[in-house]
C-alpha cells in the first residue's frame, strides 16, 4: 500500500493510510506524550496531553488521522507548556499523593510530571472528596487518582462486550464507577487485566503492593517516550553498521 | 567577601526532609566553608538576627504557628525553597483535607481505639497551643515561594545541587533520576 507523507517539526515522515497521528509519529521515532491513548482500542481524546498544531489548529493526535502533507508542530515551546499546563491540571484536580501511592514509579502521569520537569503544580489544588471502592474482591479502586481517561470503560468488558465500569454525572462531577453486581464477579484475569491498563494507580490488584524495590520501577531510570526514541537511535545505529 | 547564610525549617513535616539534606554526608564540610547555617533545627538557632539569603522549609501549613513561622521565613530570606512534598503539595498530612476538622479532632481526642485516658472527652484548648487550620496549604499558598525541590524525601543530591547552582548562579543540570514525587 502507498504512504502518507507528512511532516512533524519540519522532519519527513510516512504513515500508513488511516493511522492514527501518535502511532504514525511511533513509527518515525517520534514520541507524542499521551495518557489515554492505548493500543488495540478505539482512541478518545479525552485527557488532550498529545495536543499537537495540524497546519495551525490545534487537535489531539491520537483522534486525527494522518492526511497527506499535514504540517505537524509537537515539539515547540507553545505545544509543550500547553501539554505542561495539562498535566499540572490533572495533578491539581485530583488527590494525587504520590509518596503514598502503590503505582508510584511505574505511574504514566508522575512520568509525564518528570518527563516534563514540574517541580511544583502551578495552579490551586481542589481537594475533591472521592470514593474508594473494593466491591470487587480483586481489586481496589481508589477514585481519588482518577484522571477519567476512559481506558477502563473502553477495554473491560465481559462476552457480550457489555463495559463493567462506565461515566457517572457531567462536567467536573464526572467519574468512573464499576457496575457493582459485575464487579463481584470479575474473573481474577480481566481484574489483572484492568489493574494493567490504568495509566495511574487508580486501579489496583489486591496484594501486590510493592513488589518491585524503588530503583528497578517502570520510571525510574528511563523517561517515559524514551523507548520510541531510542527505538529510532537503535535503527539509525544498525544502518550505519 | 561574607559568606551567604542559610536558615531551614520543618512546618507541618516530618523531619524526612532535613535527614536527607544531612545525607549529603562528608559534603557537608563543603557547605559549611560555602554558606554559614543560621536558624534550624539542626543548630537550635531561634530567631532571625539579621538578613538571611536562602530560607529552606520543609512541610506545609496546617496551624497558625506554621503560617507564622513561614511568613518569618518570606520576610527575613531573599530566597526560599519548597523542601519535599508537604511543603509543595501537603503531603502526608493533606490526606485530612477531605475530613472535617471537628471528625479529625474527635478521632484524635475522644473517639479514636486508642484513646482511652481522656475520660472526661477534654479538647486540648489553650492560649499557648497554635489553632489548627481548616485543611493543610503547601507553602506557596500562603507566600510566594521561588524555587521547589520534589521528592519524598527530596535526594540529598537533589538538594546538594541545587544549592550548588544557586550559590554559583550556574544552570542546573540535572541527571533525570534526580527528580522524584516519592
Amino acid at each position: 500500500m502507498e504512504k502518507i507523507k507528512f511532516q512533524i517539526d519540519n522532519k519527513e515522515c510516512e504513515a500508513l493510510y488511516g493511522q492514527m497521528l501518535v502511532d504514525a509519529a511511533r513509527d518515525n521515532g517520534i514520541y507524542i506524550p499521551t495518557l489515554c491513548n492505548m493500543q488495540g482500542t478505539n482512541p478518545c481524546g479525552s485527557c488532550r496531553v498529545c495536543t499537537v498544531k495540524i497546519n495551525g489548529r490545534y487537535a489531539t493526535a491520537c483522534t486525527t488521522p494522518v492526511a497527506c502533507g499535514m504540517e505537524i508542530e509537537s515539539e515547540t515551546d507553545e505545544i509543550q507548556e500547553i501539554r505542561n499546563a495539562l498535566i499540572e491540571l490533572l495533578f491539581n484536580e485530583g488527590n494525587h499523593f504520590c509518596p503514598t501511592c502503590e503505582m508510584s514509579g511505574n505511574c504514566d502521569l508522575q512520568a509525564l510530571g518528570y518527563r516534563f520537569d514540574i517541580m511544583a503544580p502551578r495552579f490551586s489544588y481542589q481537594w475533591p472528596k472521592r470514593a474508594v471502592n473494593t466491591d470487587c474482591p480483586y481489586l481496589i479502586i481508589d477514585y481519588n487518582r482518577c484522571i477519567r481517561c476512559k481506558r477502563c470503560i473502553r477495554s473491560i468488558k465481559d462476552e457480550q462486550g457489555k463495559s463493567y465500569f462506565a461515566f457517572l454525572n457531567r462536567g467536573d462531577k464526572i467519574e468512573v464507577s464499576i457496575d457493582t453486581m459485575m464487579a463481584k464477579n470479575m474473573s481474577k484475569e480481566l481484574a489483572e487485566l484492568a489493574a494493567k491498563n490504568c495509566p495511574v494507580g487508580s486501579i489496583l490488584l489486591k496484594g501486590t503492593a510493592y513488589k518491585t524495590p524503588i530503583g528497578e520501577r517502570k520510571y525510574d531510570k528511563n523517561r517515559i517516550g524514551s523507548c520510541v526514541e531510542n527505538a529510532q537511535l537503535t535503527a539509525k545505529m544498525e544502518e550505519l553498521k | 567577601m561574607k559568606k551567604p547564610i542559610i536558615a531551614t525549617a520543618s512546618l507541618a513535616g516530618c523531619f524526612g526532609c532535613h535527614m536527607s539534606f544531612l545525607d549529603i554526608d562528608e559534603r557537608i564540610l563543603k557547605l559549611v566553608e560555602l554558606v554559614d547555617i543560621g536558624k534550624s533545627p539542626l543548630t537550635d538557632i531561634k530567631a532571625f538576627t539579621q538578613r538571611y539569603n536562602i530560607g529552606l522549609i520543609e512541610g506545609g501549613c496546617c496551624n497558625s504557628e506554621n503560617v507564622r513561622v513561614l511568613q518569618d521565613f518570606r520576610e527575613n530570606c531573599d530566597v526560599l525553597i519548597s523542601l519535599g512534598e508537604c511543603a509543595i503539595m501537603g503531603g502526608l498530612p493533606a490526606l485530612r483535607n477531605g475530613i472535617p476538622i471537628e471528625d479529625c479532632l474527635n478521632e484524635a481526642y475522644r473517639d479514636g481505639p486508642t484513646v482511652q485516658l481522656n475520660k472526661e472527652a477534654i479538647m486540648p484548648n489553650d492560649d499557648e497551643l497554635p489553632m489548627i487550620l481548616d485543611r493543610v496549604y503547601p507553602a506557596h499558598e500562603v507566600v510566594k515561594i521561588d524555587y521547589f525541590l520534589p521528592g519524598c524525601a527530596p535526594r540529598a543530591d537533589l538538594i546538594w545541587e541545587a544549592l550548588l547552582a544557586l550559590l554559583s548562579g550556574d544552570k542546573m543540570d540535572l541527571p533525570y533520576e534526580l527528580i522524584k514525587y516519592d
